[in-house]
């Protein structure tokens, strides 16, 4: 195998989402002399961007004031009526708003989607002088001769199902750089990579994830309230905390979802099926008839909060946005504390290179970090997801909205509860079995024609990017005990075991549908699928999602 | 031997077209954007064709908005050589295309202009053809194997039912299909090496082509659903179908 | 209204496309048919017959022969003023010819028109026939091509038009004609097949593949496909996947075997004039959108549909 080609930057940032976008302008705001690229895995920024999302806007007051008069698209709905619903089969209950303190609704936000605020970011960041390229997946973590990370190399591409080179074949690059940022969002492959390798999260509690489901959807225009921003608990979960979300954005648009903690111990569990059904309650469809939508998409969400956050620094780099997990689970927002955490890393990086400095460790960021608002924004809600885990919907609301309102109060007890792994499941034998009705095609769907209005694509003729350690694990161990769970954790329907009736059941991997959400790297009771990135430019294309 | 590569701006061919409210047209708002890809293939057709001697430059054009820009960066990112940007808002129709087209190639004096067949968004397939008869020049549509041979090309097209192979004296054009090749992605060196290639700016009127429509569009609808048919009992139904359908 | 339409022919008789083109133009008026090749005076006699055709002009010389665009488009062209409108079906020879002709008329062609809904406008595909636009013409003069699927195929007797002989402008001698390779082969080419059989996983395996679905195939003279998860799966090679990553096709009659419809096959066939689906799953998707649907075990029907066709 020839040399790989080597390009040299002051700064390198894995990933162009909100964190990774907001480092580089960051960056180039405070010194516009050094050279700083983007690597984004989708084939557009936005491609991969997939959020509710209502987001706070403090870090883009903060990283741009302007960014109203700069046409920022997300400046076009501001939340105006924030509602909280405990859902039963057939009805809700509304929660006052005087149950939940101030924080929790959402004054002052704007609801729109991440996507289009990514690829405003990028303009923005591209008029600074970052050099942005997408459809380039980082493969693999460069290290030196010291042991600290010095860059990344993108995958070789034109690479066949076989593993051969095909004739387009093309050897991936390395990127050098003084200091590399990890924004590869929840769940990461090179950042796991990096944390197993420096041990990162030798002193925290475990990160845990919940999948988020979501879909877009054009409105009847008499049903459309831009600004109406409803968050729902209770129904139908029963196996599972989570709960759903619906946004009337611009555009005559609506943005709807579920999220379905993945520490879920009942294998029969289907998030995609639990969306599909809490999109028939009552209150959710009418909004939906005489609608039609419009894309589908999913991915997973840290909900560890404040204690399952890793050491963020090591040498020559550092972890900003959900690739460490800044996500505040009871406001449900991660893109205000990504951007935070992203524009505290440059800024350490800043006064690193100002001081001539590189590939050493950014304690400054670390510093920052553990003084700033963020800190005690998720030090403040860091019970709530554990309480919820632990007790129940009711519950544990209950208690946590009791957790909530005594920090806010400022008479918090000083105990952190920890996280049990997704990854534990009871036997399929012990557990409840569900059922999930057809989907009607009108207001639920299958996975399938999901898939197809996620815009999906990889090149078809490359090597499987979900990696398995065993090979029989799936057959000799999931599908007896679990009934392989994956079968029904993906949300994409990659996963398959066919042949059944025959007696040879085989189990059938349809890498081509992935949405990179990564919900089987966490959940797979083996512990035996490793996500990749496939060849860059593959996977979801998500519009304004 | 200079090569002219018309290239085009278009939907990105993952994205799904979404009709606006009223009917009038597609929306492309926020819409992911591409090469056409069978422009892209023309281009690495023109590139190859520059890597075996055969040509010394290749010159990609694009007719539209600020964005195709990026477009004609593309190209030169995948080895064009030089670029020109013909800048408008309005939908150009193929008969306007081919029309600054001729203007382009009367200044260029391209040996060979390859055309992608069609543009996925209207899918007319007339450009290549049109731009054909303006010049006075022969064209080879639907190539699958194009060959240059002194002063002429050997094109292979694709025709209903097999293939026919044509001898078209130079300057020719040819209309590139889907198997002509397969296009190199375009690596990191390259894209930053085509953000300083040549780009040149100008607009319809510039080169005097009235590029008024002559087509209005009423408006545009989802095509009607299949629905379920009938069913048939059993094999002998069906076949008493295929035979009244002439299949059988 | 009067138009001038281009016929397909192999120099003795009609090609089924014309039919479909001359029942479009006699939407708009009356229908001249044009014949042009070498020793096409047999062909030039059936297009005389094709009900609707009023006149037949017929350009007989070597320079026709094998219908180069340089040398028609002229042709054409000093024909056309007679005429109000070109048509042409929407095969190859249609889609080479007619844009360069409409560049001598200097009028903006309307490809593939689907239907007439005036005398200047038409409703054609758009977005690879996932948006259908209605667009008017305004032009002097028409020039057009017709997708021959979506137009009924004129009756081929009971017509009696006179054959009138024309010339032309000879060889452009700007191009020539080397050779050709028609598939005339046991098996259609897929995209080009009238009838395509298609098989999904149910086939089992490769052998289940070439047992079952070929010889139906080989009955009806039709084109073989596959879905994805039967070319993934390794029962037929990749070039035979139908659908959103593999091939778009619209033939005439899609026999789907064994295929639950998934919507991403069915971006690859839903253009299809007739669908037929066989599979043992009354649930599956593709009954949903199949014109005739078979709830059968496939490893039954099919060879027996093979055996009594």
């Amino acid at each position: 195998m020839s040399e790989r080609e080597a390009m040299d930057y002051d700064v390198v940032i894995v990933g162009g989402g909100p964190a990774g976008l907001s480092a580089a302008i960051r960056l180039k705001q405070g010194n516009p002399d050094i050279s700083v690229c983007v690597l984004e895995k989708g084939s557009e920024i936005g491609a991969h961007i997939l959020s509710g999302a209502v987001i706070d806007p403090r870090s883009l007051d903060e990283l741009i004031p302007d960014w109203r008069e700069r046409e920022c698209p997300l400046a076009a709905v501001a939340v105006r009526d924030n509602q909280h619903w405990f859902l039963t089969r057939k009805g809700k209950f509304s929660v006052p708003h005087w149950l939940t303190p101030g924080w929790m609704h959402n004054k002052g936000t704007y609801t729109g989607s991440l996507g289009n605020l990514c690829r405003w970011l990028a303009s923005e960041a591209e008029e600074l002088g970052v050099e942005i390229f997408p459809g380039f997946a980082a493969a693999e973590v460069l290290y030196d001769e010291h042991g600290a990370v010095c860059g990344v190399a993108t995958g070789d591409m034109g690479v066949g199902r076989d593993g051969k080179p095909k004739p387009d074949y093309q050897l991936g690059m390395e990127l050098h750089a003084r200091y590399t940022l990890f924004a590869e969002g929840a769940r990461g492959h090179l950042t796991k990579q990096i944390i197993a390798h420096f041990s990162l999260d030798a002193d925290c509690a475990p990160q845990v994830y919940g999948l988020g489901l979501k879909e877009l959807w054009d409105i009847a225009p008499e049903k459309h309230r831009p600004g109406l921003v409803i968050h729902t608990q209770g129904w139908p979960l029963k196996d599972a905390y989570g709960g759903g979300f619906l946004y009337h954005q611009a555009d005559g648009q609506v943005a709807l979802g579920f999220v379905v903690g993945l520490g879920y111990r009942n294998p029969n569990l289907s998030p995609f099926g639990e969306f599909q059904r809490w999109k028939q309650h009552p209150q959710i469809r009418a909004f939906l008839e005489g609608g039609k939508r419009v894309s589908y998409g999913a991915r997973v969400i840290n909900e560890g909060g404040w204690q399952s956050i890793p050491k963020l620094v090591f040498p020559g780099g550092a972890l900003i946005g959900c690739a460490a997990g800044f996500v505040n689970v009871p406001r449900i927002k991660g893109t205000h504390t990504a951007m935070k955490s992203a524009m505290l890393a440059a800024d350490a990086v800043l006064g690193a290179l100002g001081a001539g400095r590189g590939g050493d460790t950014l304690r400054t960021y670390e510093t920052a970090l553990g003084s700033s608002w963020l800190a005690n924004e998720l030090r403040m809600v860091r019970n709530v997801q554990p309480l919820i885990a632990r007790f129940g919907a009711v519950l544990g609301t209950v208690l946590a909205g009791a957790e909530m309102w005594m920090r806010t109060l400022g008479i918090g007890l000083p105990y952190t509860l920890g996280h049990h792994s997704d990854r534990t499941l009871l036997r399929k034998s012990q557990s409840r079995p569900i059922s999930y009705t057809a989907p009607d095609g009108v207001i639920s769907f299958d996975r399938l024609s999901s898939v197809f209005v996620s815009n999906t694509n990889h090149e078809e003729d490359q090597p499987v990017h979900l990696r398995l350690a065993d090979s029989e694990a799936p057959i000799a161990w999931n599908l007896p005990l679990y009934d392989e769970p994956a079968q029904r954790y993906c949300p994409a329907g990659v996963y398959e075991i066919t042949d059944r009736e025959a007696g040879t059941p085989r189990f059938v991997i349809n890498a081509q549908n992935c949405l990179h959400c990564k919900t089987c790297d966490i959940k797979d009771p083996a512990e035996n699928i490793t996500w990749v990135a496939p060849e860059g430019g593959g996977g979801p294309n998500y519009p304004n999602m | 031997m200079k090569i002219l590569v018309p290239v085009k701006r278009v939907i990105d061919y993952n994205a799904k077209p979404r009709i606006k409210p009223d009917g009038s047209a597609v929306d492309l708002a926020n819409v992911k954007m591409s090469i056409n890809p069978f422009d892209e293939i023309s281009v690495e057709e023109a590139v190859r064709l520059k890597e075996k001697g055969a040509a010394s430059e290749v010159v990609v054009v694009s007719v539209g908005p600020a964005k195709s820009a990026e477009t004609l960066r593309t190209a030169l990112a995948m080895g064009a050589d030089r670029a020109i940007h013909i800048q408008t808002d309005e939908a150009v129709e193929p008969l306007g295309v081919a029309k600054i087209l001729k203007s382009i190639a009367d200044d260029e004096q391209p040996a060979l202009v390859i055309l992608g067949k069609q543009a996925i968004d209207d899918d007319s397939n007339q450009t290549g053809q049109m731009l054909a008869a303006l010049m006075g020049r022969p064209q080879g549509t639907f190539a699958s194997v194009v060959n240059v041979d002194g002063e002429h090309v050997l094109v292979t097209r694709e025709i209903d039912g097999g293939l026919e192979t044509l001898r078209l004296a130079l300057p020719a054009i040819i209309t590139a299909d889907l198997r002509l090749n397969e296009p190199r992605y375009a690596s990191l060196p390259n894209i930053m090496k085509a953000k300083s290639k040549p780009l040149a700016t100008k607009t319809p009127a510039d080169l005097g082509v009235d590029v008024t429509p002559r087509l209005a569009t009423l408006k545009v609808a989802e095509p009607p659903m299949r629905s379920a048919g009938i069913k048939v009992a059993d094999v002998d139904a069906l076949v008493a179908k295929l035979k009244d359908m002439g299949v059988a | 209204m009067t138009s001038l339409v281009w016929v397909e022919h192999d120099n003795k008789s009609v090609k089924d496309a014309t039919l479909s083109a001359v029942t479009a133009a006699a939407q708009l008026g009356d229908v001249v048919a044009l014949v042009a090749g070498q020793c096409c005076g047999e062909a030039a006699r059936a297009a005389a017959r094709i009900a609707g055709v009023t006149r037949v002009l017929l350009a007989d010389d070597a320079a026709y022969g094998h219908g180069l665009a340089e040398n028609i488009a002229p042709l054409v062209v000093g024909l056309m003023g007679d005429f109000d409108a070109f048509i042409a079906p929407a095969t190859t020879a249609g889609k080479n010819i007619a844009p360069r002709v409409a560049a001598l008329l200097d009028v903006m062609q309307v490809s593939e028109i689907l239907s007439i809904e005036g005398p200047k406008t038409f409703t054609r595909p758009i977005y690879a026939g996932n948006v259908i636009a209605t667009v008017e013409s305004r032009d002097a003069r028409l020039v057009a091509t017709v997708r021959t699927t979506a137009f009924a195929k004129a009756a081929a007797t009971g017509g009696s038009a006179a054959v009138d002989s024309v010339t032309g402008h000879g060889d452009a001698g700007l191009s020539s004609f080397v050779g050709a390779e028609i598939a005339k082969s046991e098996r259609p080419e897929l995209t080009s097949a009238k009838v395509v059989v298609s098989g999904g996983r149910a086939l089992k395996d490769a052998a289940g593949f070439e047992a079952i679905i070929m010889p139906l195939a080989d009955k009806l003279g039709a084109g073989v496909g596959a879905s994805r998860a039967a070319v993934d799966a390794g029962y037929v090679p990749n070039d035979y996947q139908v659908g959103q990553t593999g091939k778009i096709v619209a033939p005439e009659v899609y026999i789907a075997v064994g295929i639950s419809g998934a919507i991403q096959h069915l971006a690859g066939m839903k253009d299809s004039k007739t669908i037929i689906a066989i599979n043992k799953d009354e649930d599956a998707p593709i009954f949903q959108i199949a014109d005739i649907g078979l709830v059968a075990d496939l490893f039954e029907a099919v060879p027996e549909l093979t055996a009594k066709l």
